[in-house]
């Protein structure tokens, strides 16, 4: 299980800089600008439905990262990320309905007012530790779902809230298309910064925290601090992402951010790989394609006789729902590392060809 | 009129929590003895129940029979999962454990609603009479019975845990592992045992529950109500179990009656049991019973 940190066989670091830097090498730098740049361009490749599925991977891999520094990075296990992603959501609307502050303004507003009521559940959680903060965190899950039912003055009760799509110097962005981008900007804007967050003392203070929090301590480093800060920076990038959600949809029902979104943000950066900030993306992606390829699947076994027996194509939604959790296992069973630790190796292999092993 | 409805909910409460407690018992019982956190534990109550219904509606046959085949059923079931699922899994961290059982439960819950559907199927009716009339107080016969089916599988515990070869193994896996294992103690076998007890426990439990209320996913929930009731006990032990679960039980019924008569916020009696669990754990977190860890935060 100590595989999560090693490096692939050839991959060599003589010095502290080398570790520090945001890419592995210039071949990394250079493959993701051309991702970002191919992006940039794909609402001329695509149609509007696989823009529709890059937006749900975007802002789902933003909150994924956020639950990933707070889960992969700092060791705390939390089973209530949805409804921080929720509270994300809902500020934002809330801001932009009450006090008429423009929509793109009000998506970082959310995220740091969603960051402050992080903080907040934060210093309770402080004080327990693995099991029982996965039990916390499943309590403040309930708590915080009959909070949304309760308070109308915030989310609209059951009606729910409406958010106005984003508007910038008079331009709506109110298509796919054109939200597309947004999306893109703050992920690779989310991106850079958790990167950089990683990178800083705080950011290894996090590692020192999750690998051993008793030597940790006696380090110098302040548990209570790391563990709240931690719930913060991740409840920071679950608003952001909600708040991304809600503008796209347009409108935020209470019942969305429930215990199931949770555990497909767990299931994210455990398939993407705990502890890699690629991996969150990759998870993301993972997740939003893996019920699209079921559909897919149902759909191209019709009028087959194992449709006919087992009536596949009324069981769709059942189907997509067991394929999350059969996923979940067969990569903690088989690739407890997840997808990043195998990218690194596809690419380690291709680095070292005739000689890899 | 209030104070009987204060003790008509407080009755409920009661056996209702003794439920609670059975299914605590078995969480306990696999926490114990195999170090896994089993958030699939409301699932095994769904999948008892719906094979239960499955024999009883589908092939007629009489009541005891069919109970007995979903034990035999449910004991194997425990048996597989533990060991394809689990066994590979022994050494890995403690997020690994919990994120296993938990796809454990979004997968069974799938498949349990996509055999059976999404509506709730009423239990053929199985007591001659719904409702016995006892010192005044209405008690539905299936409530009367699952209290008391509850206190049997209590005390057989009890008994299995003080007096059997196989229950002694398992106390002396609990408290150490390597000691057990150099007596000759097959952790294996015990570890197969907790989950094939655990299983067929949870089942009773889910068809006492699915006769009182009928069968639908909502059983699943009480496999989430019952943190509630382990972390008040304290995780590792099974008399806490019992007691959280009585105690958490008459919690959510008081609550009910505080919420219906002054507050009429409503929902109180679903979300008051996780409220309880967050002041549980800021003040005592290892519950009335458990072991303390030495290592503190």
């Amino acid at each position: 299980m100590n595989l999560k940190n090693s490096r692939p066989c050839g991959d060599f670091r003589t010095s502290y800089n080398r570790d520090m830097t945001m890419f592995d090498d210039k071949k990394g730098f250079y493959l993701t600008c051309l991702g970002i740049l191919f992006l940039i361009f794909s609402p001329l490749l695509l149609d509007s439905y696989l823009i529709s599925l890059l937006i749900y991977i975007g802002f789902y891999a933003i909150a994924a990262l956020g639950l990933n520094i707070l889960v992969g990075f700092t060791g705390q296990i939390s089973v209530g990320h949805a409804v921080f992603f929720g509270f994300g959501a809902f500020a934002s609307a809330w801001l932009n309905n009450n006090f008429a502050i423009p929509v793109f303004f009000c998506i970082p507003l959310a995220a740091i007012l969603t960051a402050l009521v992080g903080l907040l559940f934060g210093i309770p959680a402080a004080r327990v530790k693995g099991l029982y903060l996965a039990i916390a965190t499943l309590a403040a899950q309930f708590i915080m779902e009959d909070f949304f039912s309760r308070a109308s003055w915030f989310t609209g009760g059951v009606d729910g809230a409406s958010a106005e799509p984003l508007k910038i110097f008079g331009i709506f962005f109110d298509t796919d298309t054109k939200y597309f981008f947004i999306v893109l900007f703050w992920v690779v804007i989310s991106f850079i910064l958790a990167t950089n967050i990683l990178r800083t003392r705080d950011g290894r203070a996090f590692l020192a925290v999750r690998d051993h929090y008793l030597s940790a301590e006696m380090m110098g480093i302040n548990l209570t601090k790391y563990r709240i800060l931690s719930f913060g920076i991740s409840s920071f990038f679950a608003g952001l992402g909600g708040a991304l959600y809600g503008h796209y949809l347009n409108f935020v029902s209470i019942e969305e951010f429930n215990i199931q979104l949770s555990i497909t943000f767990l299931a994210m950066i455990i398939i993407g790989g705990l502890g890699s900030v690629r991996g969150s993306i990759m998870g993301a992606a993972f997740m939003v394609l893996l019920p699209e390829i079921m559909d897919w699947l149902t759909r191209s076994l019709a009028g087959t006789p194992i449709d006919n027996a087992l009536s596949l194509s009324e069981a769709i939604p059942f189907i997509k729902e067991a394929s999350i959790g059969l996923v979940i296992i067969l990569f903690l069973i088989f690739e407890p590392n997840g997808l990043a630790y195998r990218w690194g190796q596809i690419r380690a292999w291709f680095k070292l060809y005739p000689f890899s092993y | 009129m209030a104070f009987d409805f204060l003790i008509q909910l407080l009755v409920n409460g009661f056996i209702i929590g003794l439920l609670y407690g059975v299914v605590a018992m078995s969480f306990v019982l696999i926490y114990k003895s195999s170090q896994v956190v089993n958030f699939a534990q409301g699932e095994f109550l769904l999948v008892g129940a719906w094979a239960c219904w499955w024999l009883l509606a589908k092939f007629s046959m009489p009541f005891y029979m069919a109970f007995l085949l979903t034990l035999l059923f449910m004991m194997l079931f425990g048996i597989l999962v533990q060991i394809i699922i689990l066994k590979p899994l022994i050494g890995e961290p403690i997020i690994s454990i919990i994120m296993v059982t938990i796809g454990l439960s979004i997968f069974f819950q799938a498949i349990m609603n996509w055999m059976f559907g999404v509506f709730t199927e009423p239990f053929p009716q199985i007591f001659s009479s719904e409702s016995l009339n006892i010192f005044g107080l209405n008690v539905q016969t299936a409530y009367l019975m699952s209290g008391l089916i509850s206190i049997f599988i209590m005390i057989s515990f009890a008994l299995f845990f003080k007096k059997s070869k196989l229950g002694l193994a398992m106390r002396a896996t609990a408290f150490d592992q390597q000691a057990a294992q150099s007596l000759g103690v097959s952790i294996k076998q015990v570890f197969a045992a907790a989950w094939a007890i655990s299983a067929m426990v949870s089942a009773v439990a889910g068809v006492v529950f699915g006769i009182v209320n009928g069968i639908s996913s909502g059983i699943a929930f009480m496999g989430i109500k019952v943190f509630p009731a382990v972390i008040l006990g304290g995780l590792d032990s099974v008399l806490g179990a019992i007691l959280g679960g009585l105690v958490i039980g008459l919690l959510e019924h008081l609550a009910h009656y505080i919420d219906v008569q002054f507050l009429n916020i409503g929902n109180l009696i679903r979300i008051a049991p996780f409220y309880a669990l967050i002041v549980i754990l800021m003040i005592k977190p290892y519950g009335f019973f458990g072991t303390k860890d030495i290592e503190r935060v």
